[in-house]
């Protein structure tokens, strides 16, 4: 059964293209620095021979336009009278042989997303160049020209690796063929039915692996069993509705599943849970039940109370596999679509930050190890980099904070976590869709792109997943999406409509299901505007296409409502009403394609029951070996992957727009430190702020899940609390990560972080207000199954009582004491310290869980009080590294006395000045201090652990002392900072 | 001094409107802010002005090159409004897109006879891409040299991030700098923090000789790349956490000339 599968590509690349072609080339070398950049990626992949590049922005034009016109096209709108040499072609003309050099073409596939392509068309009838019912078609492409000592085996390899991504884009290489026109038809249906009541349970099987349609037996018979009660057979949009709605994606089974615990060490007595979702991470919130927590979970985004009458939401999501296979576009999508989650809460927020992390091979990985289907870590980074920047910077909200984390474990399942925080009046928190209001549909139009995403996204990756997924993968169009934000802000203030949600995984099918889950809704598919005619109901119905929101619009306000997007050039359309029927009706002209009750699609998921156990590692404990050369290790600690400085991927983001940052990802005297945590401040007229962090350590997870958690969660509060934050009105974020939790080992690591969620966010009073999870993190190369390192991701949302008060982590003047607040313990089980001498096991950082809240408050007294200078978090690479940052982003050296730092009870097999420069234990920050200010600062933190370490020097070099007293090492901060900076950088 | 009439142009892609809205506000123009679709059906509101801003962001995404389709738009819709606006003395500012738009429409360049905008065609200046072949989000120092622009003062450094992917400033040849400085429309330019020449990062995008701004021969058309309504409060600056008390971002003043020259009228 092939009731949604993409028909084959009919458009052959042999063929001149029938239509008008203009190649633009630049005149001079320094205006093309994609040639440029070429040259250099050639190298780094391993061709000798490419001596020259050049790089020609190609477009394609209906033949239907008369000579005149494409003159005035080309030379108005596409060539740069200053910067281009322009070559028009005629319809079939022969390009002139480019001399010796070889031609690659590289066009996106018809039906693939081309949004130079839509503005071109849109600016042509806009301007009146062309008139609209011309319906001129636009198509773009690259010319490269390379030339030098180059076989056919270099052309393919330059071209598969670095100019294409075959699973959108048609390569042609020294032939000028190009595929010109709309994407091919799918064979014409209405209603079609898939019989399943007769089938056995093979059968049943192949039809959602057939379909992709990701669902397991145990769902095929609830499935089944319904069926057969009604006595029909179902349709194949009432099957792809189950499917997208059931999806692990849509519907997180496994975290709200049972879950059975086998006795084990961390559950001596075995166990069971009836929902681990609700009894661990909702149940803090719901037991902490803070009053500024407006809307948690049940929404988009999660909101709390911010100042007066605003709050703030906050929502991160992840989009895994998108990225693994098209890194620009996944990650560009993954921001697009987490965007629209925050357009999509309540009646719809103002998105003020954006957030992104990464979890991505080593960039030296060797290219023989890859495994086979998958891209390189550069090369999926750079992706993903330009992708959330070319998203993001053009949305026009500011990316602000994350982190990047590199481990060999995801080489072939890199991870992209996107996050949005939203502003929004408080009455827009809430919506409710009511029977006869309109189904409106706003945004992009809906094409063959994305088919399956929400499926896809719950299985596992292999070989061919390039091959058989790229319907799933979408591009973004984020001016689209710039519009509808423009569009939609305006419309909720005038309350046009009752309800809103964004059409993300299983596109319009989870959107109208989930707004009409309530009452009822009847669609025309018919309705729905198409990029390209041919999409056949259940594309229409399930296309992921990006940029679209739902609307819910009472009948009186339909006109207006339509009117406001129409004055922003935003497409909308009317497609339905909600009903109060509480059936889900689907309509394609006059045929019913669906009809099927909202009680079975919301609840009918059957509850499986998963088995979870823990089996540790069992590694041996290394202790803490003495470190032999202290000024190397820092050295290489300072500058190791996961600290080194990612100044050129914050740099290509817009972190200033809209003008409300007070604290920026880098600070310092040269803008160089590492900040904890960003500060905005929302309002024009308060000096309210909010700080933005975030938490993470994988390779914690590999020895033990639950200490992770913990850390993971101490690291985003006291990144927080560093800044400013105040740790009393703090919410936090989880975004789960993992392997597949069928096997009782991933899903026990699970709940071991699950439950770690439930005891920090109880001890420090902070309340989870969303989350995401994705859950099948495995590559499949032959019998062999990788999964990644168990990752979570914390996000905290702090209020800031006063921007006016924030701290950076520079260090500012010279005399200035340096105090340690917090105990170090021999904790540097997955520490970078271990990772440095390949050392494997020990204990795992994680905070006390009494004293950790204690001291997050007395230091956000002191903060507040004004008596800190500079503050810091230690996380990894310990004090040292942390000390290192602080003196090279203020220009000032620093005397450090390991003698003086607090810690407990250290085993006889752990060097104390080792500990103490290289633990991680958490809960830890360096502050500076006035000496006029020591009285208060020491008043603050009371009976807390906490100790004078060090003072600041005026000559930029940072000297080490030993627990004996001795001198240990002397770095200059020239030497530490080109350390920092001495690692990949793009 | 009458309270200056200031419009914020944006379109499909435009981000900057809100805080550059706020920048004219604060220092006292009444402001609107207005979508392109409008300005093209009510050309005649240019009349009832004495600021017009063509605000920062990504019009149309940059698609075919930054500021293109806007300034074809501008072209084929406004020409005529827009040269009769500026010959009766109005103001025109573009910031970072805005500067890219202006160029494309041929707002700098003097029109041939008939015509109202210089032709698309002729145009010998170009804002392309940055060398370093990316976006670029920093702060940089601005130098405000003397230029025929009314409401720039000579000898000013400014503090002011930039954040942009095309903004590598070029000529078609030498004489088109040499006619640029004759002309006095040689308006802001990269410098270090002492004020010295300078190279990247301080000049962000390769430039030539720095230049970050100009203006048309009557002065009353300027653009630039950075951002100076971005740096209008005291904690917007990178470094305010180790300075002293501030009462305002630097930006603040460039804004203020020119709503205290739109409100006089001084030198236009």
């Amino acid at each position: 059964m092939a009731i949604s599968a993409v028909p084959t590509q009919t458009t052959t690349t042999s063929a001149l293209p029938d239509a008008w072609r203009i190649e633009l080339f630049r005149k001079h070398p320094a205006d093309d620095p994609d040639a440029a950049g070429l040259l250099e990626a050639a190298r780094e992949l391993g061709v000798k021979g490419l001596q020259q590049a050049r790089c020609g922005r190609g477009f394609l034009l209906s033949p239907s336009l008369d000579r005149p016109v494409v003159d005035s096209i080309a030379r108005e709108l596409l060539a740069d009278p200053v910067l281009d040499d322009l070559i028009l072609l005629e319809p079939s003309q022969q390009p002139a042989p480019p001399g010796n050099a070889h031609r690659i073409l590289v066009a996106r596939r018809p039906g693939v997303m081309d949004p130079v392509a839509l503005t071109i068309e849109r600016t042509l009838i806009r301007t009146g160049i062309v008139d609209e019912r011309a319906k001129v078609l636009v198509s773009t492409f690259h010319a490269w020209e390379l030339s030098g000592d180059l076989s056919r085996e270099d052309l393919e390899l330059i071209a598969a690796r670095i100019l294409a991504n075959d699973t959108i884009e048609d390569v042609s290489i020294d032939g000028e063929g190009l595929p010109f026109g709309r994407p091919p038809a799918a064979p014409q249906h209405g209603r079609v039915e898939v019989p399943l009541r007769e089938l056995d349970d093979e059968a049943l099987l192949a039809i959602s692996q057939e379909g992709a349609l990701s669902l397991n037996l145990v769902e095929m018979h609830a499935i089944q069993a319904h069926y057969r009660e009604l006595d029909r057979e179902p349709t194949a949009c009432e099957l792809e509705t189950l499917a997208q709605t059931w999806s692990e994606h849509c519907k997180h089974k496994t975290f709200a599943g049972v879950v059975e615990l086998e006795a084990c060490d961390p559950w001596p007595e075995g166990g069971r849970y009836e929902n681990l979702l609700k009894q661990t991470i909702k149940h803090a919130t719901v037991t902490l039940d803070k009053p500024w927590c407006i809307s948690v979970f049940h929404d988009n985004a999660g909101i709390i109370a911010f100042d007066g009458d605003w709050d703030v939401c906050f929502k991160v999501e992840t989009h895994n596999h998108p990225s693994a296979i098209d890194p620009y576009g996944g990650a560009g999508t993954g921001i697009g679509g987490v965007i629209r989650d925050i357009l999509g809460v309540g009646m719809g927020a103002e998105p003020i930050a954006n957030t992104d992390s990464f979890f991505v091979g080593p960039p030296d990985y060797p290219v023989e190890q890859l495994p086979r289907g998958c891209m390189h870590p550069r090369r999926i980074l750079r992706g993903v980099v330009e992708g959330v920047r070319d998203y993001g910077n053009r949305m026009g909200i500011p990316t602000l904070n994350g982190g990047v984390w590199y481990d060999e474990g995801y080489v072939a399942n890199p991870l992209v976590y996107a996050g949005t925080v939203g502003l929004m009046p408080r009455w827009a928190a809430t919506k409710e869709v009511q029977p006869e209001d309109a189904i409106v549909v706003v945004g992009g139009r809906t094409g063959r792109d994305g088919i399956h995403g929400a499926t896809f996204s719950s299985i596992e990756l292999h070989e061919e997943s390039e091959m058989v997924s790229s319907a799933a993968v979408q591009i973004g169009d984020p001016i689209t999406e710039k519009r509808v934000l423009d569009a939609l802000l305006q419309a909720r203030d005038l309350k046009l409509y009752r309800a809103i949600t964004d059409c993300g995984a299983g596109g319009l099918s989870s959107a109208v299901g989930e707004m009409g889950e309530h009452c009822g809704a009847l669609v025309h598919l018919h309705s729905v505007p198409l990029k390209y005619p041919g999409l056949t109901p259940e594309e229409i119905w399930i296309s992921e296409a990006q940029e679209r929101m739902v609307l819910a619009v009472p009948t009186e306000k339909i006109e207006e409502c339509l009117e406001i997007f129409e004055s922003e050039d935003v497409e909308a359309a009317v497609i339905g009403t909600f009903t109060d029927t509480g059936r889900l009706v689907l309509k394609y002209h006059q045929e019913y394609v669906a009809d099927m009750s909202m009680e079975f699609l919301h609840d009918g998921t059957p509850k499986p029951t998963r088995t979870a156990k823990w089996v540790g590692p069992g590694h041996a404990d290394p202790g803490v070996p003495a470190c032999e050369d202290v000024h190397a290790t820092l050295l290489k600690l300072v500058g190791a992957p996961n600290t080194a400085s990612k100044e050129w991927i914050v740099r290509q983001y817009d972190h200033e727009v809209q003008g409300r940052n007070v604290l920026k990802p880098h600070v310092g005297v040269k803008a160089d430190g590492p900040g904890d945590g960003a500060v905005l401040r929302p309002l024009a007229d308060s000096t309210k702020g909010i700080a933005i962090t975030c938490g993470a350590n994988p390779r914690y997870g590999l020895i033990d899940p639950h200490r992770m958690a913990l850390a993971a969660i101490d690291e985003a509060l006291r990144n927080a609390v560093a800044v400013g934050g105040d740790p009393g009105h703090t919410a936090i974020l989880d975004n789960f990560s993992w392997g597949n939790c069928d096997k009782p080992q991933q899903l026990g690591a699970l709940v071991l972080a699950a439950e770690a969620c439930r005891d920090a966010a109880l001890a420090f009073e902070t309340p989870f207000i969303s989350g995401k999870d994705s859950l099948n993190n495995e590559y499949r190369v032959g019998d062999e199954s990788i999964a990644i390192p168990p990752t979570l991701l914390i996000s905290a949302l702090a209020r800031v009582p006063d921007v006016r008060q924030v701290v950076t982590m520079d260090l500012k003047s010279a005399g200035n004491l340096l105090f340690l607040v917090g105990l170090t313990s021999a904790e540097l089980g997955g520490s970078e310290y271990f990772r440095s001498l390949g050392l494997e096991g020990g204990r795992v950082p994680a905070p006390d869980l009494q004293l950790a809240p204690e001291i997050f408050r007395a230091l956000h007294r002191a903060i507040t009080s004004g008596c800190v200078r500079a503050c810091h978090d230690l996380s990894e690479g310990g004090l040292a590294v942390a000390a290192a940052e602080m003196a090279f982003a203020g220009g000032l050296g620093l005397d450090l006395d390991l003698a003086r730092v607090p810690s407990t009870g250290l085993p006889s097999d752990c060097d104390p000045d080792a500990t103490a420069l290289f633990s991680e234990s958490t809960t830890r920050f360096l502050v500076e201090v006035e000496p006029e200010q020591q009285g208060a600062f020491e008043a603050a933190l009371d009976t807390l652990p906490f100790a004078l370490v060090g003072r600041v020097r005026s000559d930029e070099v940072l000297e080490l002392r030993s627990s004996r007293g001795e001198p240990l090492a002397r770095f200059s901060i020239t030497e530490l900072r080109d350390a920092h900076q001495g690692f990949f950088q793009g | 001094m009458t309270k200056p009439r200031a419009l914020v142009l944006r379109t499909a892609g435009t981000n900057c409107d809100a805080e550059t809205a706020r920048a004219l506000q604060v220092c006292g123009a009444e402001t609107t802010v207005l979508h392109l679709n409008r300005l093209l059906k009510e050309p005649q509101r240019l009349e009832e002005l004495e600021i017009l801003v063509i605000a920062g962001g990504f019009s149309y995404g940059d698609d075919v090159a930054a500021g293109r389709v806007w300034g074809l738009e501008l072209r084929h819709g406004l020409a005529r409004a827009l040269r009769t606006y500026v010959d009766r003395g109005g103001l025109v500012l573009g910031v970072c897109n805005g500067f890219q738009v202006l160029v494309e429409s041929g707002l700098f360049d003097l029109p041939g006879e008939s015509q109202a905008l210089g032709d698309a065609s002729a145009r010998d200046i170009a804002l392309t891409n940055n060398q370093s072949n990316h976006y670029e989000c920093r702060w940089v120092t601005l130098e405000s040299l003397d230029c025929a622009c009314p409401w720039i003062a000579p000898g000013e450094l400014m503090p002011t991030p930039v954040a942009h992917a095309e903004g590598r400033f070029v000529v078609r040849d030498e004489t088109v700098l040499e006619r640029l400085k004759a002309n006095r429309q040689i308006a802001l330019r990269y410098v270090t923090e002492a004020g010295g020449p300078a190279s990247y990062p301080e000049n962000p995008n390769g430039s030539a000789e720095g230049i970050a701004g100009i203006c048309d021969p009557s002065g009353r058309v300027l653009g630039l790349m950075p951002h100076p309504e971005r740096n209008l409060d005291p904690w917007q600056h990178p470094r305010w956490t180790r300075l002293g008390p501030r009462q305002e971002g630097e930006g603040l003043g460039f804004y203020q000339r020119l709503v205290d020259c739109a409100a006089t009228g001084i030198g236009v």
